[in-house]
């Protein structure tokens, strides 16, 4: 599908959803709390079929944080991005790992990184970091690192 | 009737480069042969100097420029850095070859101790001289490789040229033939053996 036939179709999906224009692929922007039955309806619905999450990482905004989700499909060959954006103090989202099994490490590393909650993922623990790095996000712009900090 | 000179005649200079020229003593001819005058701690060091293996280390982009200087081009054999070997137990010199992060200082730390003495180490680009690009908050880094194990020879840059190793490795060998390798100026450790012995008793 070309990007205006998937605009089209999502819409039907999502009427609550707003496209970012400009970009390679279609980009969508949609409600932290949309994400799990959208999510759903993207990866079941016959002529869209994105079976393929290439892509899930986090932007850190400082007033807030974005999710970003990078669809495909193997069977169509289109790509999507979806954007949604997050409380910067309390970042919670629904997780995908059930519908994309690749989002379960994903999901974990932005946890580590960014400190954003998944909600109902099944091992939701550090998945680089040592032991004790819970709650010190490292690629928040706010972090400061404890132990090697160098002042400039 | 004259002879033609040639290079063996021990009464002329040695042309540079040649072996003469290179090798630390002097060689005197005698019917049947000849005699070295030399310490035995020089001829220890030009030797060592001159087969030193690196080993196949490399953790980021200046691996590449590493892997040049090991290629047909640049070709670090001609100074007799053979060839890169797989394993410590075979390598003289670690070329520490990019960032050393946090996670990978230990396994450093285990590649040079495995190593078997005399063992050299040369710091390669910004990465391992000082942390480099990654020097200014990052949680992962480790801010200069000298942190987990002590360097003979700093390259700067970022990747290093070639041309900038090549002559990090020469300066390393001039370094073991003037005997001023960290390797060789250690203080030897007091034996603490027979003290051990003491105090169990």
């Amino acid at each position: 599908m070309t990007i205006e036939e998937l605009k089209i179709s999502i819409t039907e999906l999502l009427p609550a959803a707003t496209y970012e224009e400009g970009g390679e692929w279609l980009t969508i922007n949609i409600e932290p709390t949309d994400w799990l039955p959208f999510a759903n309806q993207l990866r079941t619905n016959e002529s869209l079929y994105f079976d393929y999450l290439f892509c899930l990482t986090c932007i850190d905004w400082k007033t807030h944080l974005t999710m970003v989700y990078h669809l495909s499909s193997t069977k169509f060959r289109h790509n999507i991005v979806v954007k949604s954006k997050l409380d910067k103090i309390n970042p919670v989202i629904e997780t995908v790992c059930n519908i994309w099994r690749t989002a379960d490490f994903h999901e974990r590393e932005v946890y580590e990184m960014f400190g954003v909650n998944f909600k109902n993922h099944p091992d939701l623990r550090l998945l680089i970091l040592p032991d004790g790095w819970e709650g010190k996000n490292p690629l928040l712009k706010d972090f400061e690192d404890p132990v090697n900090m160098i002042k400039l | 009737m004259d002879k033609p000179s040639s290079n063996t005649d021990s009464s002329k200079t040695p042309a540079a480069g040649s072996l003469e020229a290179s090798f630390p003593g002097q060689i005197h001819e005698t019917p049947g042969g000849g005699i070295v005058l030399s310490k035995l701690d020089d001829v220890i060091n030009w030797a060592r100097s001159n087969s030193l293996w690196p080993l196949t280390f490399a953790t980021s982009c200046c691996g590449i420029e590493y892997m040049a200087v090991a290629g047909a081009k640049y070709d670090f054999s001609r100074f007799g850095f053979e060839v890169a070997r797989a394993s410590p137990r075979q390598a003289d010199v670690i070329i520490i070859a990019g960032t050393i992060v946090n996670k990978m200082a230990p396994v450093l730390k285990r590649l040079y101790d495995q190593m078997a003495d005399p063992k050299y180490v040369i710091a390669m680009g910004a990465c391992a001289i000082s942390g480099g690009p990654f020097f200014y908050n990052t949680y992962s880094v480790v801010k200069g490789a000298d942190h987990v194990i002590p360097v003979d020879v700093y390259v700067a840059g970022c990747p290093p040229r070639p041309e900038a190793l090549l002559h990090a490795l020469i300066s390393l060998q001039q370094k073991i033939k003037s005997g001023l390798t960290r390797e060789q100026i250690q203080v030897p450790k007091p034996a603490t053996g027979g003290d051990l012995l003491n105090q169990i008793k």
